[in-house]
C-alpha cells in the first residue's frame, strides 16, 4: 500500500483517535454494565464491593427461570424448523426455475425488510382472527403462548436462513452436482454427498443467525406471547420499564454472555469454512461409487 | 437447406429428439423446484401473507363504540386520521430523529470505516470482529446498558457532576433516544461503508494526491463518489429501523418523546384503536419498501 493512501501526520493521529473513541463508545456501556452487575449496592451505578448476590437472585427467581426455558425452547424449535424450510427454499431458488419463483423470492425477502412493529401487529391480528376461527369451527379454545411465539419466530427466521444458505449456494459451482448426476447418482445421494457437505457452513451460519434472532426478539414476541408463556427478553423488557435493578443487570450480563458465545461460534464456523470450503472431489466420488440400481445398494451407499 | 442435408446422420437424429426431451426435462426440474419450495412457500403464505392481508383489512375498518373493530363498511377514516396534529407531530418527530440518527452514524462511521479499510489484513479483521460483537449482541441489553449509564445516579451523571457541568439529566430526553439509536445501529453503517471503501482501488486516491488535490478534495471528488453505494446502503440500513424503533424510545425516552413505533403499539394495547394502528403500520411498511427498492436500484445487492 502506498504512502499517500495511508493517512499521515495529524490526519493519522485524528483517525486513530477517532477509531479508539468509536470502540470506547461501543464497549464502555457494556463494560460498565458488567462491572456493576457485581456491585453490592442496591443503587445501580454506585460501587459497593464485590458480590454474586444478584446472580444468585437470578437463579432463584422462578419467573425468570421459566422465561429462560421458554426462550430456549422457542429458539431451538424455531431454528430447527426454519433451517429445514429455509434450506429447501434456498435450494429451490438457486438451483431450479419454476412457476411462481419470482413471487416466492419476493415473499421470502419481505420478513427481512418489514419493520418489527408491523410484523408484531400482523401477528397480533392474525392470532386474534385465527383463534376465533379455531374456536368457532373446531370448538378448540387455543391460547397464545409457546406455540404462537414459535410460529412467529419461524416466519421471520426462514427468510434469514435462506438468504445465508443462498449466498453459499450462489458461490458454488454446479459442476460437481452435474457430474454426480451424470454418473448415475440419485438426486438424494447427490444432495447427501455432494451438495450438502458443501453448504454445511452456510446452513450452520444460518442456524446461528436464527438462534440469535429468536433469542433477541422483543417486539414481535411481545405481541405473539400470551399469559401462558413469555420469553426472557420480553420479561426483562417488562422489568426494565418498572425501573433499573441489580437483578436486571445480572440477567443482562448473562444474556450478553450468551450472545458473545454465539458470535464466537459463528466466527469459528467462518474460519472452518474458509479452510474447508473447497468442494471436495472425494465427496463426489463417494456419491457415485455404488451405482444405485437396487435399494440395498442405496442403503449401503448411504451407510458408508 | 443444403446445410441440413450435409449434417451427419447421428446429428440429424439428435436434433430431432432434443426439443421434446429438453422440454420434458425442464418440466421435471420445474416440478422439483416447486416441490422443494412448497413447505416454506406454504408456511409464509399462511403465517406471513395472510397476516399482512388481515392488517390491510383492519386498516380500512372502523372502530366501534366498545373498543372493538367493525370489519364491514370499508373506509379511509383511519388513514385520514394520520393528518391530525397529534399523529402528524409524531410522524414528523420520528422522521426527524431517524434522519438525525442516520447523519450522526454517517459522520462517525465514515472515517472509522476508511481507517479500517486502510489497515493491514490482520488488523483489519481484528477491528471488524470488534465491530461484529456489538452487532450481534442482544439489542435490549445494549439499550439497557445506556439506561444504567445515563440514569439518576449513573456513571454519566456522576462524571458530569464531578467535572462541574452540573447535574445533567439526559435520561428520558430526545438526546438519550438518539444516543441509543446511534449506539444500536452504528454497526449497520460501518459494515457496508467498509465493504464499499475496501473495494475502491486506492491507487486512485494516490493519483489524486499526486495531481496536487488536497486531502479534502480527494475525499470530496474521489473517495465519496466511489463509496456512494456504501453510503446509500448504510443510510437505509440505519434509517429504516430507526424510523420504526420501539424498544429504544421505550427504554430511554420519556412521555414527551413518543415515536411512531410506541404510538402504534399503544393503539393496540391501550387505546384499542386497531384501524389507526393498522394503517400506521402499513404506512411504515410502505416507507421501508420504497427504501429497499432504492437500495436494490443503487446496486445494494452487490454489497
Amino acid at each position: 500500500m502506498s504512502s499517500t493512501v495511508q493517512p499521515r501526520g495529524t490526519t493519522k493521529i485524528a483517525l486513530t483517535a477517532h477509531s479508539w473513541l468509536v470502540y470506547l463508545f461501543f464497549f464502555a456501556p457494556i463494560f460498565v454494565l458488567i462491572v456493576f452487575s457485581f456491585s453490592d449496592d442496591r443503587n445501580v451505578g454506585r460501587w459497593g464491593g464485590f458480590t454474586l448476590e444478584w446472580y444468585q437472585d437470578f437463579v432463584e427467581h422462578s419467573q425468570l427461570q421459566n422465561a429462560v426455558w421458554v426462550s430456549v425452547r422457542v429458539a431451538l424449535l424455531s431454528t430447527v424448523i426454519s433451517v429445514v424450510l429455509g434450506t429447501l427454499a434456498a435450494l429451490a431458488l438457486e438451483r431450479f426455475k419454476f412457476r411462481g419463483r419470482k413471487v416466492f423470492d419476493a415473499l421470502l425477502y419481505l420478513p427481512i425488510i418489514i419493520p418489527d412493529v408491523t410484523m408484531a401487529v400482523m401477528m397480533l391480528l392474525f392470532f386474534a382472527e385465527f383463534f376465533d376461527i379455531l374456536e368457532s369451527v373446531f370448538g378448540w379454545d387455543a391460547q397464545k403462548g409457546l406455540g404462537s411465539i414459535t410460529i412467529s419466530h419461524i416466519a421471520f427466521n426462514i427468510s434469514f436462513v435462506s438468504v445465508v444458505v443462498r449466498a453459499r449456494l450462489a458461490g458454488m459451482s454446479e459442476v460437481l452436482e452435474e457430474a454426480a448426476l451424470d454418473l448415475y447418482a440419485t438426486r438424494w445421494k447427490t444432495f447427501r454427498y455432494v451438495t450438502f457437505p458443501q453448504i454445511v457452513p452456510g446452513v450452520a451460519g444460518g442456524a446461528l443467525l436464527a438462534l440469535t434472532l429468536s433469542l433477541d426478539d422483543v417486539v414481535i414476541t411481545q405481541f405473539a406471547a400470551g399469559p401462558g408463556a413469555t420469553t426472557l427478553p420480553v420479561f426483562v423488557f417488562g422489568l426494565i420499564r418498572r425501573g433499573v435493578t441489580p437483578l436486571i443487570n445480572a440477567t443482562s450480563v448473562l444474556m450478553l454472555a450468551a450472545s458473545v458465545i454465539l458470535v464466537a461460534l459463528s466466527l469459528a464456523f467462518q474460519q472452518f469454512s474458509g479452510r474447508g470450503g473447497r468442494p471436495s472431489l472425494r465427496a463426489a466420488r463417494q456419491a457415485v461409487s455404488a451405482p444405485s440400481t437396487t435399494n440395498t445398494q442405496i442403503k449401503e451407499g448411504i451407510n458408508q | 437447406m443444403t446445410m441440413v442435408a450435409d449434417r451427419p446422420e447421428w446429428l440429424e437424429e439428435a436434433a430431432v429428439a432434443t426439443p421434446e426431451f429438453e422440454k420434458a426435462a425442464e418440466r421435471a426440474a420445474s416440478r422439483r423446484g416447486f416441490l422443494l419450495s412448497l413447505p416454506a412457500y406454504a408456511y409464509l403464505v399462511l403465517f406471513f401473507a395472510v397476516p399482512l392481508g388481515i392488517v390491510m383489512i383492519y386498516s380500512f375498518a372502523t372502530r366501534n363504540r366498545f373498543g372493538g373493530t367493525d370489519l364491514s363498511g370499508w373506509n379511509l377514516d383511519a388513514y385520514r386520521k394520520l393528518g391530525e396534529p397529534i399523529v402528524r407531530d409524531i410522524l414528523f418527530r420520528s422522521l426527524w430523529l431517524a434522519i438525525l440518527t442516520t447523519l450522526i452514524c454517517l459522520v462517525v462511521a465514515y472515517p472509522f470505516a476508511y481507517f479500517i479499510a486502510t489497515r493491514t489484513p490482520l488488523v483489519r479483521n481484528l477491528m471488524l470482529v470488534f465491530v461484529m460483537i456489538p452487532f450481534w449482541t442482544n439489542f435490549l441489553v445494549r439499550n439497557y446498558a445506556w439506561r444504567v449509564l445515563l440514569g439518576n445516579d449513573g456513571l454519566f451523571t456522576n462524571i458530569s457532576e464531578a467535572l462541574g457541568l452540573g447535574e445533567r439529566e439526559l435520561l428520558f430526553t430526545t438526546s438519550a433516544v438518539v444516543i441509543g439509536l446511534v449506539y444500536g445501529f452504528l454497526p449497520f453503517m460501518v459494515l457496508p461503508l467498509y465493504a464499499s471503501i475496501e473495494r475502491i482501488d486506492l491507487s486512485l486516491v494516490e493519483a489524486s494526491r499526486d495531481l496536487y488535490a488536497s486531502g479534502f478534495q480527494t475525499f470530496r471528488r474521489v473517495l465519496l463518489p466511489l463509496s456512494m453505494p456504501g453510503v446509500i446502503a448504510g443510510s437505509i440500513l440505519v434509517f429504516v429501523p430507526s424510523l420504526g424503533a420501539y424498544v429504544t424510545p421505550e427504554i430511554l425516552g420519556g412521555a414527551k418523546t413518543t415515536l411512531l413505533g410506541s404510538y402504534i403499539v399503544t393503539q393496540f394495547l391501550t387505546a384499542r384503536n386497531w384501524p389507526v394502528g393498522a394503517s400506521l403500520s402499513f404506512v411504515l411498511m410502505a416507507v421501508m419498501l420504497v427504501a429497499t427498492l432504492v437500495y436494490f436500484r443503487t446496486g445494494g445487492r452487490n454489497l
